[in-house]
């Protein structure tokens, strides 16, 4: 609520030669000090901003905790009860973590797409009309719904078979439901967890390629364990790595930049390492 | 090395070999298991085959209009109408009772505080209740319902059965409530659902057939039985005219008239057990058919 952007002021501002904080700032700024399982460090000093309109990727080996910062951004995590995040997420311009916040509606902004294609058992309009309904949706929803199918490109596949239950559909075009269900209730953020290693090659591309053009409306994260992917489609990077000096396996933030530079220039020694292990 | 050339040179044999051991421990295995299909089988379809032969020439419409013979009934007319009502209405007050709280508590014990020292006790508790002696379900409620109100009632014999079929629901409905992926539930939660919502909009839609079945073999195994109705609803040969009198039943109507000397009396105990056999293959039935939609 401390974000209503007055076209006047910004106006004024950028003749002033200040950039408004309005454009400035990220869709989410996560400064992760420390994530705990319990007693267990999952991760540990991340700061990383998800800039709006554009793609961030998340990628790093496994168990670097790039999935665990991912989800504690729309505050996911708090269905582990031992989970328990020092540092804040600040989500144009509030704190998610603070005590006055209903997870809830964190959720309802911050839309989730996960690693399995998971459609609820119920029809393909139904599935997509689900967060419509669930936030009492003013307008037409069937034309919601044919909205959003048809951004997630699946409209032409499931128009004569709305009626037909979600779990009928390919890992692939569940996959691309999930999503239309996601982007229905126009989230101002979109988070995606290894949203393609479910799929195969084919039904990657086009996810991919939906991700591109979602961005114009979207701010995206996405997690990845395919490098290749990061450089198709996200426009800055995040690399994750594992610190197992101190006997556990604590995930932490090696750098961050834009794609190519990243790919191309890494600042990090971690960094440069991994690329040249992934891509030797 | 040589044993290895051996086997790998020239074209293996792989044609059948009827006479061999192993086929034959095959057949005669297979033989053995036919065999005992066959005679699990016999009684099953000679318990059938006897209701069929002996009641099915009754059925008739007076059968379900008429009020049972009082005593010699020579022309063999006569119904079990007030029967089959007592067993519906029973069972269907036995359902508005143990369906509610069932379905409710499995989905404490399979959602909600699945480990919780409650949850524990009561899937405890379920289990063996569904071993339960049914007679000793009447004896309990005979005693804390029957005395009190100074009769026996289709009340009491509803909440007799309803003892019974609770344990049968509970674990079902956990059970079912437990089958929904994780997956579907994160992803309830990601859309932005309050827990109530999950569970409402999700996770019980999902679970509905499980849940369903479950529900349909406890009313079809509340409907067959007699012992907790023995000490609750007792028997009438009259016309149900309020929740709070003797109540005739299917299955006591069996109990009472087969052991009587009457031709008419014992002719319709046979019907009754064909009709209290096809209601419950109704219901067994329609169990498998919900039970069946789940993708």
């Amino acid at each position: 609520m401390t974000m209503t952007i007055d076209p006047q002021a910004t106006e004024l501002m950028k003749n002033a030669g200040i950039t408004p904080r309005s454009e400035l700032v990220a869709a989410i700024e996560a400064d992760v000090n420390k994530i705990y399982y319990g007693d267990f460090l999952a991760v540990r000093d991340s700061h990383i901003a998800i800039e709006k309109g554009k793609i961030t990727g998340f990628i790093g080996p496994s168990g670097c905790g790039k999935s665990t910062v991912l989800r504690s951004l729309n505050r996911m995590n708090d269905l582990i009860p031992i989970f328990r995040l020092e540092g804040s997420v600040t989500f144009l311009g509030q704190d998610i973590y603070a005590p006055n916040i209903d997870p809830v509606l964190v959720r309802r902004n911050i839309g989730m797409v996960f690693q399995q294609p998971n459609p609820f058992s119920m029809s393909i309009f139904e599935n997509v009309a689900f967060g419509l309904r669930l936030n009492r949706y003013k307008g037409n929803v069937a034309d919601k719904v044919e909205q959003s199918l048809r951004r997630a490109g699946l409209w032409e596949e499931v128009k004569d078979k709305l009626k037909q239950n979600g779990l009928s559909l390919s890992g692939g075009q569940q996959q691309r439901l999930c999503i239309a269900r996601a982007i229905a209730t126009d989230p101002t953020v979109l988070l995606m967890d290894e949203p393609c290693s479910a799929l195969d090659p084919i039904a990657t591309r086009v996810v991919e390629e939906l991700m591109l053009e979602l961005k114009e409306d979207y701010t995206v994260a996405i997690v990845t364990h395919n490098m290749q992917q990061a450089q198709r489609v996200a426009d800055t990077t995040a690399f994750f790595s594992v610190d197992i000096s101190k006997g556990g396996r604590t995930g932490f933030l090696v750098e961050t930049g834009p794609t190519k530079e990243l790919f191309s220039n890494p600042k990090q020694e971690l960094t440069r390492n991994y690329l040249a292990g992934e891509f030797s | 090395m040589s044993d290895a050339t051996a086997i790998r040179s020239g074209v293996p044999d792989l044609t059948r070999k009827p006479g061999e051991r192993r086929a034959l421990t095959d057949k005669a295995f297979t033989t053995f298991l036919w065999v005992m299909a066959v005679i699990a089988s016999v009684p099953l379809f000679s318990v059938l085959y006897m209701l069929i032969a002996k009641g099915g020439g009754k059925i008739s419409l007076s059968l379900f209009t008429e009020l049972p013979p009082a005593g010699f009934a020579l022309d063999g007319s006569g119904g079990i109408g007030n029967a089959i009502i007592g067993t519906l209405v029973m069972v269907g007050i036995a359902s508005l009772i143990s369906i509610p709280v069932g379905v409710l508590g499995g989905l404490v014990l399979g959602l909600i505080a699945p480990d919780s020292i409650l949850a524990k006790t009561t899937r405890f508790i379920a289990k063996m209740l569904t071993g339960f002696p049914s007679i000793l379900a009447g004896v309990f409620v005979y005693a804390a319902l029957v005395i009190v109100m100074k009769t026996y009632s289709a009340v009491a014999g509803g909440i007799g059965l309803s003892v019974l079929m609770l344990p049968t629901i509970i674990l079902t409905a956990e059970q079912a409530v437990r089958m929904v992926p994780q997956r579907m539930k994160d992803a309830a939660i990601g859309m932005g659902c309050t827990p109530t919502q999950t569970i409402w909009k999700v996770v019980l839609p999902t679970a509905i057939p499980g849940i369903l079945t479950g529900i349909m073999l406890a009313v079809a195994g509340a409907a067959g039985e007699s012992a907790p109705l023995l000490f609750t609803a007792l028997f009438s040969y009259y016309w149900m005219s309020s929740l709070f009198e003797p109540t005739a039943s299917l299955s006591i109507l069996i109990f009472n008239f087969s052991s009587m000397p009457f031709e008419a009396q014992i002719e319709l105990a046979w019907t009754a057990s064909l009709i209290l056999v096809l209601i419950v293959l109704i219901f067994n039935i329609l169990s498998r058919i919900v039970g069946r939609k789940r993708v």
